[in-house]
């Protein structure tokens, strides 16, 4: 376990398993960041929409760090930015002087992007800024533009998590297009999923042409999204996107969680295949080599103990559960919150009640301390018990259903043969993108 | 409009300079902020956020908190945090939001203080200012937390004021200070605030001279001068020339004559950009070393007396790239990110600047002290 035995805590960093609630794991108070930093945040993923430029408004702050996660992949030149001052605030401005700004900022330009993610922030709405008429006026003065509305609002995680919202206002700027019943979309990952995920086989075999905005390599390749009748979301994250793509162009929703437990990825296969209209494949091969990838990573990884995080993967808890009944020493689980694997949560506090959670953000986490060797999956289990074993996973990381375990089982295999150093690879921002901290 | 950035990033905000400046001083630092201003900071702002352990944290403001004004949770949040990890002392630091609301630090910081019995500072950042200014802040309010006057002096000591990975990165540059101090017969007293012991700052009152390296030392310095008698001098020791010159300074500011300042001629082809006392510094060292007139842009808060009349404080990208794109300007001396601003005929001299590209160029950035400028500035 990490050691915190030195200190008292106030607000204890971690809690046995078998003592927590599910409803409410920790107290929340102030917090702590670590040097993991993997996870995307909103300029990475409007990245995604291609040709497209985001412009920002807020404060200096903020803008910090949005510009530099461009620059820092190589993107300056698809991000602008407008001030925000204590003065705008009060003086009358805060509508025109996104208006005006913006066009100074498009007329500054060479040629003009087909679609712009005007991004406000928690200033502009608490002040109660009328962003439909700013884009109004925008649209009005640059009808060759599309503007999309987006939010780097923090503030209001509790009532929208930016990355929630962000999934979502990627597609706001599909028109609609006759639906394809052969079509099909996968939204909400960072990541294509694995080519060889049965997921995607389903869809191959049976005639589908998959649409995915991580593959889109054009703004025209982007808009034949539109043309999907099924979208399927898999991280909870997505979810919302999904329900606004049935909303927007009547397509039909799939959210088909990515889970580790066998019987949950064949219901979701289930469900998908009936829905689609297409006979269900026998699973059995898929399952077998999931086994025997779980066999030879537990092969080399033995009893050593394991730490999974919930950055790494969306259901941390179902990825115990699997690894546990696959004979692994999981002992450790980073995750501040229970979401969609709240039955495996239960399970664990049953058998395994000794397992210890820890709040990744808790400010006593920054004396974590790791006295034993442990395995990790993902970066934030990597820096906080100081392995180098390690699994280096992000929200999935594209792995997806039963060949998903297998794939994700033979990483660990390959990671607990290599050793990589974790503080060089954690420290890139937007896992999978390109960062000039390589060069 | 002047507060746009097509194609460059902005400089780093007040909240993280405050953090910056607090770093190694064993206090523990509360921005009161949603999420931003910690991931930011410890990622864009903060080299040694992965090297040396430091309390900074964020107080995790909510839409709810916002509006219901809950500043009774921020301050049992950091009364309990303080609890568990023992800090020297505390400052809190506002951000863009709850200068929305109308936070009053002030009183918050004197509640904790009660609370805790600890010493606690409130700080005014806003996140809509440069690091200049809470770094500034940062530093002044500690000095007048924690250093006292003192009539038994250290004969030749000097402070060193404004010392930052934000404008000096985490090279050899403090280091190179401190030799170049010794080199001249001075005793190094305090590093403000890198490399030097808490307790070995306590005695910062008892200095002959405050050496300010950075504008983030000068509102410090300045109030060690009213209130201590302590003189102070501002510039960096770049290049020979400028070095022997600063020394010289030195020792007159402690004999207790007036320092004269240093003052370039215009009509150069050579443009320097970037923070003002580091930047007056170059452009001296050059001038002293190489001949070479060259002219500061400073697009950050200076004091005015530092700059010669061919210098400029412009601030809007626009207004930067126009200076640029004059027909007499032959080099630029810059961070890499401002390449798009320069014509293709000028020539760039890459000077990465942690409080601008961050940790893009972060291991480029040079150690200029006491050296020949030929080495750098070819």
């Amino acid at each position: 376990m990490i050691d915190l035995s030195h200190q008292h805590c106030e607000k204890a960093p971690c809690i046995r398993i078998g003592d927590a609630d599910r409803n409410a794991l920790f107290q929340s108070g102030l917090e702590y960041n670590t040097p993991a930093r993997g996870g995307w945040n909103i300029v990475h993923t409007g990245m995604l929409v291609p040709e497209a430029h985001q412009i920002y408004v807020c404060a200096q702050g903020c803008l910090r760090g949005v510009i530099l996660t461009a620059a820092e992949m190589y993107a300056m030149e698809r991000l602008s930015w407008i001030t925000l001052t204590e003065e705008d605030m009060f003086d009358g401005t805060l509508e025109s002087d996104i208006v005006d700004g913006v066009t100074d900022l498009l007329h500054k330009m060479p040629k003009h992007p087909p679609v712009v993610l005007l991004f406000i922030s928690c200033m502009h709405m608490f002040a109660g800024a009328d962003f439909e008429s700013i884009l109004a006026e925008l649209h009005d003065r640059f009808p060759d533009i599309h503007f999309t509305d987006c939010y780097m609002a923090p503030t209001m995680r509790k009532t929208f998590t930016p990355t929630v919202r962000m999934a979502e206002r990627l597609y706001e700027s599909l028109k609609p297009l006759p639906l394809n019943p052969k079509a099909a979309v996968i939204i909400g990952n960072d990541r294509p999923t694995d080519p060889d995920s049965e997921l995607l086989r389903i869809f191959r075999k049976n005639g589908f042409k998959v649409h995915d905005i991580t593959l889109c390599k054009t703004y025209a390749e982007y808009l034949k999204i539109a043309e999907s009748t099924y979208a399927v979301t898999y991280l909870p994250t997505a979810y919302k996107a999904g329900e606004n793509l049935t909303e927007q162009f009547g397509m039909k929703h799939l959210h088909l969680p990515a889970s580790f437990d066998y019987e949950k990825i064949a219901a979701n296969y289930r469900l998908l295949c009936n829905t689609i209209g297409v006979p269900i494949p026998d699973f059995s091969p898929d399952i077998a080599g999931a086994e025997a990838s779980l066999e030879h990573a537990k092969l080399l990884i033995g009893d050593m103990p394991v730490a999974i995080d919930h950055l790494a993967v969306s259901q941390p808890f179902s990825l115990a559960k699997l690894l546990i009944e696959h004979g692994f020493r999981v002992q450790h689980i980073i995750a501040d919150t229970v979401t969609e694997d709240a039955d495996a949560f239960d399970w664990l506090k049953a058998h395994h009640p000794d397992i210890r959670i820890y709040q990744d953000t808790n400010v006593n986490m920054l004396y974590a301390d790791s006295p034993e060797n442990v395995f990790a999956i993902g970066q934030k289990a990597a820096y906080y018990f100081h392995t180098d074993l390690f699994v280096d996973l992000v929200a999935n990381g594209g792995f997806y259903g039963y060949s998903g375990i297998s794939a994700l089982a033979a990483n660990m295999a390959d990671a607990y043969l290599h050793e990589k150093p974790h503080m060089d690879i954690i420290k890139l921002k937007g896992f999978g993108c390109p960062s000039c901290l390589t060069e | 409009m002047k507060n746009l950035g097509l194609i460059t990033p902005c400089y780093t905000a007040d909240t993280s300079g405050v953090c910056s400046m607090l770093y190694e001083l064993g206090g523990m630092v509360v921005v009161h902020d949603a999420s931003g201003c910690n991931s930011t900071y410890t990622t864009h702002d903060e080299p040694r956020w992965t090297v040396k352990k430091s309390m900074i944290y964020i107080s995790a403001f909510t839409e709810l908190d916002a509006i219901m004004g809950n500043d009774e949770k921020l301050i049992s949040d950091i009364c309990a945090a303080a609890a568990d990890q023992k800090p020297k002392f505390i400052a809190v630091c506002g951000s863009p939001m709850p200068m929305m609301t109308g936070v009053d630090f002030d009183a918050i910081a004197s509640e904790i203080r009660i609370r805790t019995g600890l010493p606690t500072m409130g700080l005014h950042t806003t996140g809509t200012h440069s690091y200049i200014d809470g770094a500034s802040e940062a530093l002044l309010e500690y000095v007048k937390l924690f250093i006292s006057y003192s009539a038994d002096k250290i004969p030749g000591s000097v402070n060193i004021l404004g010392a930052t990975p934000l404008d000096f990165g985490l090279n050899t540059s403090i280091s190179s200070i401190r030799d170049w101090l010794a080199e001249n017969g001075f005793t190094v007293n305090a590093v403000f605030a890198m490399d030097s012991q808490p307790e070995d700052l306590l005695n910062a009152g008892k200095a002959e001279a405050n050496l300010v390296i950075s504008q983030t030392g000068y509102a410090a310095a300045e109030y060690m001068r009213r209130q201590f008698g302590i003189p102070y001098l501002c510039g960096v020791p770049i290049g020979r020339g400028y070095a022997l010159y600063l020394a010289e300074q030195l020792r007159k500011i402690i004999q207790k004559s007036s320092a004269k300042p240093f003052r370039r001629a215009s009509g150069g082809d050579t443009i320097l950009i970037g923070e003002g006392i580091q930047s007056v510094s170059i452009a001296n060292a050059l001038a002293l070393d190489k001949q070479t007139n060259a002219h500061v842009i400073c697009p950050l808060p200076v004091t005015e007396t530092m700059l010669s009349a061919c210098d400029r404080q412009l601030y809007a990208e626009e207004d930067i790239q126009t200076e640029l794109h004059a027909d007499t300007v032959k080099t630029v001396i810059a961070d890499p990110l401002y390449r798009p601003l320069i014509p293709a005929n000028v020539k760039l001299i890459e000077l990465p600047h942690f409080a601008f590209s961050g940790r893009c160029y972060a291991d480029r950035i040079p150690d200029l002290i006491n050296r020949n400028t030929e080495e750098y500035f070819a």
